[in-house]
């Protein structure tokens, strides 16, 4: 079976490329332009392993890591965060608002599908 | 898609950042303090940079960060973004755009402005940020952007579906000497804490990239497992110790746990040092369990059964009702599903209800290619000719005038006119993204010029058809380096004349009875009617003792070949003047004026039809064809009298309307649709404005009526034809060709149309 991921980015141009890479490298993909989208995707798609942007109108990455791990329903999906921040103290944020692991924008598709692989079984 | 269409995307997207850059900055400019609008300029740049560094554009990307991090002090409030400083983020903001379009379009960009902006952006983040992060992050973007995290784990990826290979085990080496294979042993102890699993990390997954290293050997301790009354659920109670030889080093083991390591305990040591420290801890009862890895392939599922032999039983059935750490985690939340599953509900319900909110100002939207819409309108187009038809065959059959078919009629009429408007509206679009381009270039001749401007837009979500706002910014930034180099003075200037030093440019848009209305008002000096009385006599354009209202004399800088400035300077003197402004605006079926008054500015006004897909027409008869005239070009109508028509030299002939003469064009004679003129007092002639302001008669045999038509193209359809504009279809179906008023009345100063005018006698 397919695995699913859902991404959420308010870039264009990166969703566009998560689609692509995620496509090619056989996942199927959802898509929500923020963190609001994202939490409303979620319910109907039931992703196995969520892609998030930090930096995002509405609802930040962040505040929407927060909303998946107060679900009882999906507080155990993996989480990478994906976002040009490599600094220690936006890394350590996410990580505390429940984020698995993180991908370093601009991302190379190789180590993104490497990324999803080391979360999901 | 390949990457080129997600470049072409990229692009696409950067004109929206760079809109809602130069947005924001200039609210805050304004005094906005609203932390969502710091917020949006921020990610704006940070989108860009984003995106940029996917494609390699390199310089894109080390000016994007220069001014992103600029950015985040300004968003974490260590620097007050004053008047100065967002005069520097503004110019950035250009400087950003130019590097975009550069990357797009290849060509270079001013490197010592950009250097220069670089400096400034760098010297604000430092100025109230004396920490080194900013000031030793922004000179090396570069290197800041490939500090990525250390590499995943080198090992080639299993094909497999399950994501997992089996690893070979060998108990035999196990505490052996760790010299097998010649490859470096490891002994790492890795015990997870409750937060690993609540973050969706997973014990199983990162032994299974540990075994990716090399060999390895794993045991599962589950001495601090407790008995079942007193295990929670959630807990994490196991902790494993490994074996492994790798010549990867400690660092690829490090790095396998890095999304852990905050939340586990792990100890990675070479194995002399572990061996050492493994005998002295031989008194302790631990009993190390083989722990098969390879099992996870049979189940396909993320489960580890182990059992110590000591607590066998206990064990097992802990592990039979937990399965494992990370398994328990899903079955509670499987658990949870059905007891929660009304919070769940209420609070999915919280959060689309926070959305609609949000929604609520956003707009929801949706992107389709232009070609799609351009095609309905068409279509559109099409139909509103055919029900213009349908109607006209049945009046013409219909005596009775009662039957429902024509009610019925009536209802597809009004039906097809709200299909048209709301079809035109799909395609208009806000007049925004041309009043925003129209900032920056006042900033930049205000730069050049060494005045102060302030340019104050107003009216600008007015919409208007996509294919004219495509025509408009050319005119539009004509006319605005001309107010700014020409209308507003210096300030030494401004300030002898008791006036605020800073120039104010007003740029408005409305809509006004079908057509929207552009006004560009100044403050400055005002047309000097001397000078320009002066200029034209100078130049030929009116005679010396020409008596013109004041009116007419403003509205002289329309006229080609008229420029009052003294010296030619770098912004406007580029050879166009206000008379290719007056012609491109006419292009669009529009109209232009100017009203100025001395010492306190000027307003040019342009009218511009919403669509280019419609006109509104005056029908009219010529030689037995039917043409129509644009509305626009026609300043009035009237029915020649005999004694007002003046022969002038062989062909041509003049007609005396209120005291002046006024050349008089036979448009079938122009047309070649007869040989000979007709005689004038049996038509009406139609009193037209070409470009120039020049007015010509057009002589026509007679006016059917006003009416809006659907623009067909001639072009496109058969080939251009010299003094027709475009083509439509009438309600009788046949085709009426749509009149060039600037071609008929170039015509008629003696450049006569070709021999292949005589094809215009179409339908």
């Amino acid at each position: 079976m397919k695995k699913k991921v859902l991404t959420v980015d308010d870039s264009r141009t990166i969703r566009n490329m998560l689609l692509v890479t995620l496509n090619n490298a056989g996942f199927e993909t959802i898509q929500a332009e923020d963190g609001i989208e994202g939490l409303e995707v979620l319910e109907e798609s039931n992703p196995d392993v969520i892609v998030t942007d930090i930096n995002m109108p509405r609802l930040d990455g962040f505040g929407f890591i927060e909303g998946v791990r107060r679900n009882e329903k999906y507080r155990a999906i993996p989480i990478l965060v994906l976002t040009t921040e490599s600094d220690a103290e936006k890394k350590n944020r996410a990580r505390q608002a429940g984020a698995t692991g993180w991908i370093v924008k601009p991302f190379d598709p190789a180590k993104l599908i490497d990324a999803i692989e080391r979360v999901t079984a | 898609m390949d990457m080129n269409e997600i470049k072409e995307i990229f692009f696409q997207e950067c004109e929206e950042q760079l809109a809602e850059l130069e947005s924001g900055l200039l609210k805050m400019n304004d005094g906005d303090r609203d932390p969502e609008t710091v917020n949006a300029v921020f990610r704006a740049v940070h989108s860009i940079k984003g995106g940029a560094g996917a494609f390699g554009l390199d310089d894109l990307v080390a000016f994007a960060h220069v001014f992103e991090t600029t950015l985040d002090c300004v968003r974490s409030n260590k620097l007050e973004p004053n008047q100065d400083v967002l005069k520097v983020m503004l110019k950035s903001a250009d400087v950003l755009a130019d590097l975009t379009n550069a990357a797009r379009d290849g060509g270079s960009v001013d490197e010592s402005r950009s250097r220069g902006l670089v400096k400034e952006l760098e010297a604000l983040a430092n100025g109230e940020l004396p920490s080194p992060s900013a000031s030793s992050e922004a000179p090396a973007p570069k290197a800041a952007a490939k500090a990525a995290p250390a590499a995943p784990a080198p090992t080639p990826k299993p094909t497999d579906d399950s994501g997992f290979q089996p690893v070979p085990f060998s108990f035999d080496d196990f505490g052996g000497e760790g010299d097998a294979g010649g490859m470096p042993a490891y002994e790492v102890i890795f015990k997870p804490r409750y937060e690993l699993y609540s973050k969706g990390n997973d014990a199983t997954l990162l032994l299974r990239d540990l075994s990716r290293l090399g060999e390895m050997t794993i045991y599962c301790n589950t001495d601090e497992l407790p008995g079942l009354e007193e295990l929670d659920p959630e807990g994490a109670y196991f902790f494993w110790n490994v074996t492994i030889k790798t010549d990867k080093g400690e660092d690829a083991i490090r790095t396998v746990f890095e999304f852990a390591e905050w939340d586990c305990e792990l100890t990675v040591k070479p194995v002399e040092e572990a061996r050492a420290d493994a005998t002295s801890n031989d008194e302790l009862p631990m009993v190390p369990v083989p722990f098969d890895l390879s099992i996870l392939d049979e189940t396909g599922a993320t489960e580890e059964v182990s059992a110590s032999d000591a607590r066998a039983e206990e064990t097992a059935a802990a592990v039979a009702a937990a399965e494992t750490a990370s398994n328990v985690t899903q079955m509670a939340a499987a658990a949870a599903r059905v007891e929660k599953k009304e919070s769940a509900a209420a609070a999915a319900a919280a959060a689309s209800a926070a959305a609609q909110n949000n929604a609520a100002g956003a707009g929801q939207t949706i992107r389709v290619d232009l070609d799609r819409v351009d095609r309905l309108i068409n279509l559109v187009g099409e139909l509103v000719i055919n029900q213009a038809m349908l109607s006209q065959s049945v009046i013409e059959n219909d005596t009775t005038g009662t039957s429902s078919i024509n009610m019925g009629l009536e209802e597809l009429q009004q039906l097809t006119r709200e299909i048209q408007d709301s079809v035109m509206a799909i395609r208009a679009q806000p007049v925004k993204p041309v009043f925003q381009r129209m900032s920056r270039i006042v900033r930049e001749i205000a730069d050049m010029t060494g005045k102060s401007i302030r340019l104050i837009t107003e009216g600008e979500n007015t919409e208007v058809d996509k294919t004219v706002i495509d025509k408009l910014a050319e005119p539009l930034t004509h006319m605005i380096r001309n107010a700014v180099d020409h209308g507003i003075e210096t300030p030494e200037k401004r300030a002898a004349a008791g006036k605020n030093t800073e120039g104010t440019v007003r740029l408005t848009a409305k809509h006004r009875s079908g057509r929207i209305l552009i006004e560009l008002a100044d403050d400055g000096a005002g047309i000097n009617r001397e000078k320009v009385r002066q200029k034209a006599i100078d130049n030929d354009l009116i005679p010396a003792d020409a008596n013109l209202s004041d009116e007419e004399i403003d509205n002289l800088i329309f006229l080609p070949g008229f420029s009052t400035a003294d010296k030619i300077s770098d912004i406007s003197g580029r050879g166009v003047g206000m008379d290719v402004v007056k012609r491109s605006i006419q292009a669009l079926g529009g109209r232009i004026n100017i009203t100025s008054k001395p010492g306190h500015g000027s307003v040019f006004t342009m009218s511009l039809p919403l669509t280019l897909a419609v006109l509104d027409g005056m029908v009219v008869t010529v030689a037995g064809q039917t043409l129509v005239v644009p509305l626009t070009a026609i300043v009035e109508t009237l029915q020649p009298e005999a004694a007002a028509i003046h022969s002038f030299g062989a062909n041509h002939r003049l007609i005396s309307i209120r005291n002046s003469f006024c050349p008089l064009v036979d448009v079938g004679r122009i047309l070649n649709f007869r040989a000979t003129q007709a005689n004038p007092v049996e038509g009406v002639a139609l009193l037209v404005e070409s470009e120039g302001g020049g007015q010509r008669a057009l002589m026509v045999d007679a006016i059917q009526g006003q009416r809006q038509v659907v623009i067909k193209s001639l072009e496109a359809n058969y080939t251009h034809v010299p003094g027709i504009a475009a083509a439509t279809i009438l309600g009788d179906g046949r085709v009426a060709l749509i009149l060039d008023v600037d071609a008929v009345v170039g015509a008629s100063r003696g450049q006569s149309l070709k021999a292949e005018m005589s094809l215009a006698a179409v339908g």
